[in-house]
């Protein structure tokens, strides 16, 4: 190690010296790097532990690993082109991100989405957030020893990409939903390839519970840790499915809805005791009830039989290809649109929509020009990360591995 | 009465002298107040009038306008809902507002986030370092007089001249 | 009583040293297991997805430490923060390495041309084989690892360090 490498070390110590208690100064404690490349971190979160043997004093996560400067870059670019930038930022829940900003965009342009786009995106956002529970459980039990489950859970995402390979041609980052509407009607075959995996996934369910709901390892593992009451979790900005295993009933579809989800019956899960198994209980029904919103929603599909997927406004939304060929009106505005963009009032709006993970809300500021002039994302991940250090205080070290696993975090979600 | 229009009128009756403006857009209320005036505003808000979650908390940069800043509470009562957005103006290149960890244990990071990306200094904060940059990093990214940092793209016809002064790594 | 017993008479097959030993380095390649953004999610469909099941060409075994690893696979945006850990995870692995590039910001920065993402990560670590995509396909990742396995078969004596 050079002078400077060495100069540089006491200088990072010196700046985290205040989180930690005396004791690790004197060698009491132990201070451990966990991370940015640790199998069971989901990602590049690094935490820096200090240990009293193998019970946790503090634990402090370092995030930015993945900090990919979306916000900013999403200001050099149109309100329709920086749409490709939602996808990669909470890179399980991509149709969620693309929801978020649509609504956030058309709540700026102040324009209506038809019913059957909005149908449709409901359809597709909640298999996203099947999908998306599918790899937490995977990932989570692969966590705590449960290893076969990683496998079956990857199996049964990859029907639902299948199903977005089928509509969009990509199989994560789609971009389907458009300021508008959608990018095009979702083609034949959509509704059997859905319903299909709608018969075949609550079996797999029943087998997914059966090998971790009465697992004594699993309820060794997960009962009594990480616990946080209702009160706490709310004061600290918890949502979604971590804030409802402490028993708080928030979920933004029912109390705030979008899209049409008034529309539906489901019901909001809760749990009680607010530890690591509560929380992955209420994943687990959450996603019967997401099963139970697609079925609704197909057969409300059906009822409505076609129609157009895009809002009628030219301003927001591309002539359609049909036209293009006979009018040069709209040869010409297509090529406006997707070169100047169009142009958007000065105002902010802020929308919040349910992610998988919590509260996924779009600060959309306009300044009348064609670009976003403040893009933020009020990230779940980002806000419930926060509460680690509260809920891992006098665990085990091997517990926190169960904590942030429950809590659910992506990186791209939280480092944006 | 809605609550929405009872929060207002009792903002407009105890902290007239620091309200600048209401705004209406798009069904959101956003109240504009001196930025000196955060703390006391929004514990009247949390302890009186049952906006206890804060749901986002962000800044946007107006720069060369001035004032420069813009601090946003977006704040929520739970019971409704009912939304409402707090908005603090900041002049200047390196503006202070004081911190709201202690009404708002969650504006711990998000705080933390504006120091970084905007350069805010957040007085009170119990821990102000950059969050997502590296702490040696200079300047603050989501400023608006910040460059986006583009580098020039490898075509065909340059990626020679590309190609000879990219900074390939060595075994 | 040896193996010639057991199965009768193996005979002698012939080969190069050189081929031996590449054709022993392509059947067991451990990669690390280093996710960092979306291709992550990819790469792990790839390997635990029985659709895709990479362990077909010896390589399900994933290495959490990098010291028991022989090849990286870049699977995400690496930023600058990231830079340095992600050299220095490449240094501690045991030579002979290789690192494929998964997904267009791996190779070239992709979409995110910006002052948080190195524009490739061969400005960090020389890279062997580059896969496109954002993110690539499962199938095109296996076809990046067996260009990789290719390309080490051709590998030769005297340039082993």
């Amino acid at each position: 190690m050079t002078a400077q490498d060495t100069q540089l070390l006491e200088a990072t110590i010196d700046e985290l010296k205040h989180l930690f208690s005396p004791r690790a100064q004197t060698g009491e404690t132990m201070v451990l790097n966990m991370g940015p490349q640790h199998p069971s971190t989901h990602g590049v979160l690094r935490l820096i532990v200090e240990l009293d043997g193998e019970i946790i004093v503090n634990a402090v996560p370092d995030i930015g690993y993945l900090h990919t400067g979306i916000e900013k870059n999403m200001e050099a670019k149109t309100f329709t082109k920086a749409l490709v930038m939602t996808d990669r930022l909470d890179y399980l829940n991509n149709m969620g991100n693309n929801l978020a900003y649509c609504l956030a965009v058309e709540k700026l342009m102040g324009v209506e989405v038809p019913e059957r786009a909005q149908v449709i995106r409901v359809i597709l956002a909640e298999l996203q957030r099947i999908a998306s529970h599918l790899v937490w459980l995977g990932t989570h039990a692969n966590d705590l020893a449960v290893q076969s489950m990683l496998f079956y859970c990857v199996r049964d995402r990859e029907y639902i990409l299948n199903i977005f390979e089928l509509i969009a041609g990509q199989r994560m980052m789609t971009s389907f939903m458009r300021p508008g509407g959608l990018w095009r009607d979702v083609p034949a075959g959509f509704e059997e390839a859905v319903r299909a995996f709608l018969d075949y996934l609550p079996a797999r369910l029943d087998d997914y519970e059966r090998l971790t709901k009465n697992n004594p390892i699993w309820l060794d593992r997960t009962k009594g840790i990480g616990v946080i009451d209702g009160p706490t979790a709310l004061a600290m900005g918890l949502t979604g499915g971590s804030l409802r295993g402490s028993g708080v009933n928030w979920d933004i579809r029912k109390a705030m809805p979008y899209s049409g989800y008034e529309q539906y019956q489901f019901d909001v899960p809760l749990g009680s005791a607010g530890d690591v198994y509560d929380r992955y209980w209420v994943r687990m029904l959450e996603l019967r009830q997401s099963l139970r919103l697609v079925d609704q929603a197909l057969a409300k599909l059906k009822r409505l039989g076609p129609g157009p997927v895009i809002t009628a406004d030219r301003k927001v939304a591309p002539p359609p290809r049909a036209e293009i060929g006979v009018s040069m009106e709209a040869l010409i505005h297509h090529f406006k649109f997707w070169t100047e963009g169009f142009p958007a009032p000065a105002g902010e709006v802020y929308v919040a929509t349910e992610s998988p993970r919590g509260e996924l809300g779009v600060f959309l500021r306009g300044n009348g020009g064609p670009k976003p002039h403040r893009v933020h994302f009020r990230t779940p991940s980002f806000i419930n990360l926060q509460s680690t250090s509260l809920m891992s205080k006098d665990h085990y070290i091997a517990d926190v591995v169960a904590i942030v696993g429950s809590i659910d975090i992506v990186l791209g979600d939280v480092d944006r | 009465m809605s609550h929405l229009e009872t929060t207002l009128a009792a903002l407009q009756d105890k902290f007239g002298d620091v309200l600048e403006q209401v705004v209406e857009f798009r069904g959101e209320t956003t109240v504009v107040i001196h930025a000196a005036a955060n703390l006391a505003v929004l514990q009247f808000l949390k302890e009186t009038l049952g906006y206890t979650f804060l749901a986002d908390l962000t800044a946007y940069d107006d720069w060369p306008e001035e004032p420069r800043f813009k601090v946003i509470y977006q704040l929520r009562n739970l019971f409704g809902p009912v939304s409402l957005r707090v908005k603090c103006p900041l002049a200047g290149d390196a503006p202070q507002i004081a911190s709201v960890t202690g009404l708002y244990p969650a504006a711990n990071w998000p705080e933390r986030e504006l120091f970084d990306m905007f350069g805010l200094q957040i007085t009170g904060h119990p821990d102000l370092r950059r969050i997502l940059m590296p702490s040696d990093w200079q300047g603050h990214p989501l400023r608006k007089d910040y460059p986006l940092g583009y580098e020039e793209v490898q075509f065909t016809f340059n990626f020679d001249d590309i190609d000879k002064k990219k900074p390939y790594a060595k075994e | 009583m040896g193996l010639e017993q057991k199965l009768g008479n193996l005979g002698v097959v012939t080969t190069t040293l050189e081929q031996a030993v590449n054709w022993g380095r392509t059947g067991s390649m451990w990669p690390m297991l280093f996710g960092l953004a979306c291709c992550a999610i990819e790469m792990i469909s790839t390997i635990g997805a029985p659709q895709n099941d990479l362990s077909r060409f010896g390589m399900e075994l994933m290495r959490a430490s990098p010291r028991q690893s022989d090849l990286m696979i870049v699977a995400g945006r690496v930023t600058r923060k990231m830079a340095p850990v992600l050299r220095r995870l490449y240094d501690q692995m045991p030579d002979p390495k290789w690192v494929v590039a998964m997904g267009d910001c791996a190779s070239c920065g992709g979409i995110f041309n910006n002052y948080a993402i190195v524009q490739g990560v061969d400005e960090v670590v020389p890279v062997d084989v580059y896969v496109a995509g954002c993110p690539p396909r499962p199938e095109a990742l296996i076809h990046g690892l067996l260009t990789l396995h290719a390309k080490v078969k051709q590998e030769k004596l005297v340039k082993w360090a």
